[in-house]
C-alpha cells in the first residue's frame, strides 16, 4: 500500500495575524482563547496523517471541528496557513495555478452536501461538466458521462433538467459528475447527509460496490457514525481543529483515545460494528492437521496447551471439524468427535449474525474467510467480554 | 427682506464650473464625442431601418408568433388585439421607431452595464466605488439627463439614445453585480474543483446561475429605456413619444391617448417577452416547450442511428 495523500502538520487559522494564532496554539490555548485574544479562528491545527490508495477514509466531528476545512485544503480549495499537503508524493501547497488546476482536472473530484449542480444543464451535461472544463469534445464528453450516469443507475434521466429530480437523484447526478472525470481522488463533504436515511443507506452501499469495482481514494466528510462505520476502512476524528485519533472502526471502538471519541460512540450498536474476522482468535484453541491423529494424544495437547476445544483443518487450510475435550473423551477416531450442526462463520459477517451462531453452539465457533481459509475460533465467554467491554 | 446674495461668503459659482468643464469637453474631447456619436447613429439608423423595411404584417405577426410561443395561449392572443390596435391607430412607422431606440438604448446600456456589473462582483473596491455612482444616477429626475444629452449631441435620435442608455444602465450594472454575487458558495467551490479557469469560472457557472436575476436587470433596464425615450421626444427622439407631445402641445386628447396606449402596449409586450427569459432550465410556454422536446427527441433518433 502506497501512501496516495499526505498531509504534513498542516495549520488553517482564517483571520489576522496567524502567526501569533500558531504561537497561542503551540503553548496549549483552545479555540476560543486564542478566538479571543487574536479574533483570528482556527480551523485546523497541527494536522499530520496519511491516506492509503485506495482505501475509505472517513473523516468525523462535531460541528465546526474543521472537517470541511480539512477536505477542502486537499485539492486547494482553502490555501492551508502552514504545512504541506502531497498528492502522489507532489507538495500542493507549491504547486502553480495551471498545474493545480491540471491537478484537479485529472487526479480529483467533490462531491457536495448541496449537489452543488448547475441548474441550467441537463442530467447529462452536468455529469459532463468536468470533462467539458477540461475541453473533451461533446461527443466523447457525452459518451463518458452516459457511462457516468449508468454506473448510478440515472441513465434514464440524462435529459432532465436537475430540477425535476429527486434529493437522491440529484446526488447521483453528483456522483455521476465526480466519476465521469474517472478520478483517483473522490472527496465527498457530507455527500448524503441531505439525503434521507433509506436512500442514504443505498447511496452508501452503492459507493461500497463502486470501490469494489474500482478502488479510488476516498475522504468522506461525515458527522455520522454509522455511515463512518459502515464504509470506512479508517476513520479520522476531529476535534477543535486537531485529529485526535486515526484508526479502524473496531479500533476506535475499542480504544478510543479520549471522552471526546468514547462520547462519539457512545450507544453505537456495536453489533453492527464487529464482524467475525474482527471476533476470531486462536489462543484458545488448538489447530490439528493430522486427521488420523488418536483422539487421546489430542486430547493430551490440549490439556498441555490450556486449551478446551481443537479445530482439524486439511491440508489446504479448510475446517474440517470442531472438537471439545468432552467429545474426544468418548470417541474412537477424530470423526467420532465431531460436534454437530456447527457452521463456520463468515470473516464479514456481522457480530449479530455470529452471535447467534455461537449462542446456539455447542463450542467455539470457527471463522472462515471469503476462500474457506481459518482465520480463528468465536466462543461464547469471548463473545460476551466483547460485549461488555464495548457496550 | 433678506438678499439671499448676502449669505454667500465663499463666492463658489458652481454653474459657472459647469460651464467651463463643458467647454472644455467640447474643445478637447470633440472626437470622441463624435465617435460616440456615429457609433449611437449607426446602431439606432439601421435597427429602425430594418424594423420599417420589414413589411408591417409579417412584424406583426412576427410578434403574435412569439408571444404564443414564449409566453402562452393568452398572451398570443393579447398580441393579436395589440398589432389591430397599432394598425387601427394608424401609428406603425412610430411604434417601430419607438422599439428601435428602446431596443438600441438597451443594448448599449447592457454592452456597458454588463462588464462593469462583472467587475463590480469580482471587486469590492470596484464595488464601493461605483455603488454611490449608481444611487446618484438613480435619484437625479430623468429630465435633467436631457440637458447634457442636447448640450454635447444636439437634438435628434442620437442624444435622445444616448440620454436613455445613461438613465436606463443602473439596473443592468446592479442586478448583474448581485446575480453573480449571489451565486451559492457550493457552485463556485464545484466549478473550481472540477478545475475551472478563473474565465471558465465566469462563463460556465457564475454567468449562467446568475442568468435569471441579469435577466430580471435587463427586463428592468428596457422598462426604464421605453419611460426615458417617451421624455427624449422633447429633444426630438421622435417615436410614440413625439405623438404623445404633440397631443399634449395641441390639447388633442385623442392624439395624447392613442400615443399613450401605444406606450403600454409595448411596455406589455417587451415585458412579458424578455420576462420568459430570465427562467432558467426549462423555460418558456407549454407549447414552446412541446416543440422543443419534439426536436429533442428528433436529435437522439438522429444521433442514434448514426452512431
Ligand atoms: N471562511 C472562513 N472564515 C472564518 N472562519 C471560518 C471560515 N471557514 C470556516 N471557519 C471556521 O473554521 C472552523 C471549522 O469550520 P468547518 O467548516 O471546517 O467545520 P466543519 O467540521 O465542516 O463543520 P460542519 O459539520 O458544521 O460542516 C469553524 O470554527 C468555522 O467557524
Ligand atoms: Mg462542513
Amino acid at each position: 500500500m502506497t501512501q496516495k495523500i499526505v498531509v504534513e502538520d498542516v495549520y488553517k487559522i482564517f483571520g489576522p495575524r496567524p502567526d501569533q494564532a500558531k504561537q497561542l496554539i503551540e503553548q496549549g490555548l483552545s479555540k476560543d482563547e486564542i478566538f479571543a485574544q487574536t479574533s483570528a479562528t482556527v480551523g485546523v491545527q497541527r494536522a499530520s496523517f496519511g491516506i492509503e490508495e485506495g482505501e475509505i477514509f472517513v473523516v468525523m466531528g462535531l460541528s465546526g471541528s474543521g472537517k470541511s476545512t480539512m477536505v477542502r485544503m486537499l485539492n486547494r480549495l482553502i490555501d492551508p496557513t502552514y504545512g504541506a499537503v502531497k498528492i502522489d508524493g507532489n507538495d500542493i501547497t507549491k504547486m502553480s495555478t495551471e498545474d493545480l488546476i491540471q491537478l484537479r482536472r485529472r487526479d480529483m473530484s467533490m462531491v457536495f452536501q448541496s449537489f452543488a449542480l448547475m441548474p441550467h444543464q441537463t442530467v447529462i451535461e452536468n455529469a459532463g461538466f468536468g470533462l467539458e472544463l477540461a475541453g473533451v469534445d461533446k461527443a466523447e464528453r457525452d459518451q463518458r458521462a452516459l457511462a457516468a450516469l449508468e454506473q448510478v443507475g440515472l441513465k434514464a434521466n440524462a435529459n432532465s433538467y436537475p430540477s425535476e429530480l429527486s434529493g437522491g437523484m440529484k446526488q447521483r447526478v453528483g456522483l455521476a459528475r465526480a466519476l465521469a472525470v474517472d478520478p483517483t481522488i473522490l472527496l465527498m463533504d457530507e455527500a448524503f447527509s441531505a439525503l434521507d436515511p433509506l436512500i442514504r443507506t443505498q447511496m452508501q452501499d452503492e459507493l461500497i460496490q463502486l470501490q469494489k469495482e474500482h478502488a479510488r481514494t476516498v475522504v468522506f466528510i461525515s458527522h455520522d457514525l454509522d455511515e463512518a462505520m459502515r464504509i470506512g476502512d479508517r476513520i479520522a476524528i476531529m476535534e477543535q481543529g486537531m485529529v485526535v485519533q486515526i484508526g479502524t472502526p473496531d479500533e476506535i471502538v475499542t480504544n478510543p483515545a479520549n471522552d471526546y471519541v468514547r462520547s462519539f460512540f457512545h450507544g453505537v450498536d456495536v453489533t453492527k460494528v464487529f464482524t467475525g474476522g474482527d471476533l476470531a482468535r486462536k489462543d484458545f484453541v488448538s489447530v490439528i492437521d493430522d486427521a488420523n491423529a488418536d483422539p487421546g494424544s489430542v486430547r493430551e495437547q490440549l490439556q498441555r496447551n490450556g486449551h478446551d476445544s481443537a479445530v482439524l483443518i486439511d491440508g489446504s487450510g479448510n475446517v474440517t471439524g470442531v472438537m471439545t475435550e468432552k467429545s474426544l473423551a468418548a470417541a474412537n477416531s477424530l470423526n467420532d468427535a465431531f460436534i454437530k450442526d456447527i457452521e463456520p462463520a463468515g470473516a464479514d459477517m456481522s457480530l449479530s449474525e455470529v452471535l447467534s451462531r455461537v449462542a446456539h453452539a455447542g463450542a467455539p465457533v470457527p471463522v472462515v474467510d471469503d476462500n474457506g481459509q481459518y482465520l480463528g475460533s468465536v466462543s461464547q465467554t469471548h463473545l460476551l467480554k466483547t460485549l461488555d467491554r464495548t457496550g | 427682506m433678506a438678499d439671499p446674495e448676502n449669505y454667500q461668503f465663499l463666492n463658489i459659482d458652481l454653474g459657472q464650473y459647469v460651464e467651463d468643464l463643458v467647454d472644455w469637453i467640447q474643445t478637447n474631447l470633440g472626437g470622441l464625442l463624435d465617435a460616440i456619436s456615429a457609433a449611437i447613429e449607426f446602431v439606432v439608423a439601421n435597427l429602425e431601418g430594418f424594423m420599417l423595411w420589414v413589411h408591417p404584417l409579417v412584424m406583426a405577426a412576427a410578434i403574435i408568433i412569439l408571444g404564443f410561443l414564449r409566453v402562452g395561449w393568452g398572451f398570443g392572443i393579447f398580441c393579436i388585439v395589440a398589432m389591430i390596435l397599432f394598425f387601427e391607430m394608424t401609428l406603425w412607422p412610430e411604434t417601430m421607431s419607438t422599439v428601435a431606440i428602446v431596443l438600441s438604448a438597451s443594448f448599449v446600456a447592457l454592452l456597458i452595464g454588463g462588464p462593469l456589473g462583472i467587475a463590480m462582483a469580482r471587486s469590492d473596491k470596484v464595488e464601493a466605488l461605483v455603488r454611490p455612482i449608481l444611487d446618484f444616477m438613480q435619484t437625479m429626475p430623468p429630465f435633467v439627463y436631457l440637458i447634457p444629452a442636447a448640450i454635447f449631441f444636439g437634438l435628434g435620435k442620437v442624444p435622445g439614445t444616448i440620454a436613455t442608455v445613461v438613465f436606463a444602465m443602473p439596473p443592468a450594472v446592479r442586478l448583474t453585480n448581485l446575480g453573480i454575487r449571489q451565486v451559492h458558495e457550493e457552485n463556485i467551490e464545484a466549478g473550481l474543483a472540477f478545475g475551472c479557469t478563473p474565465r471558465q469560472l465566469l462563463t460556465k457557472v457564475q454567468l449562467p446561475l446568475a442568468m435569471p436575476t441579469i435577466m430580471q436587470g435587463v427586463n428592468q433596464t428596457i422598462m426604464l429605456s421605453l419611460s426615458m425615450v417617451v421624455i427624449a421626444s422633447m429633444i426630438g427622439a421622435g417615436g410614440l413619444g413625439n405623438v404623445v407631445l404633440t397631443g399634449i402641445q395641441r390639447l388633442n386628447v385623442g392624439l395624447g391617448f392613442e400615443g399613450g396606449l401605444g406606450v403600454v402596449l409595448i411596455a406589455i409586450l417587451l415585458d412579458r417577452v424578455t420576462q420568459t427569459f430570465g427562467q432558467s432550465g426549462a423555460s418558456g410556454s407549454p407549447l414552446y416547450k412541446y416543440l422543443k422536446a419534439m426536436w429533442w427527441t428528433r436529435s437522439d433518433k438522429d444521433t442514434a442511428t448514426s452512431g
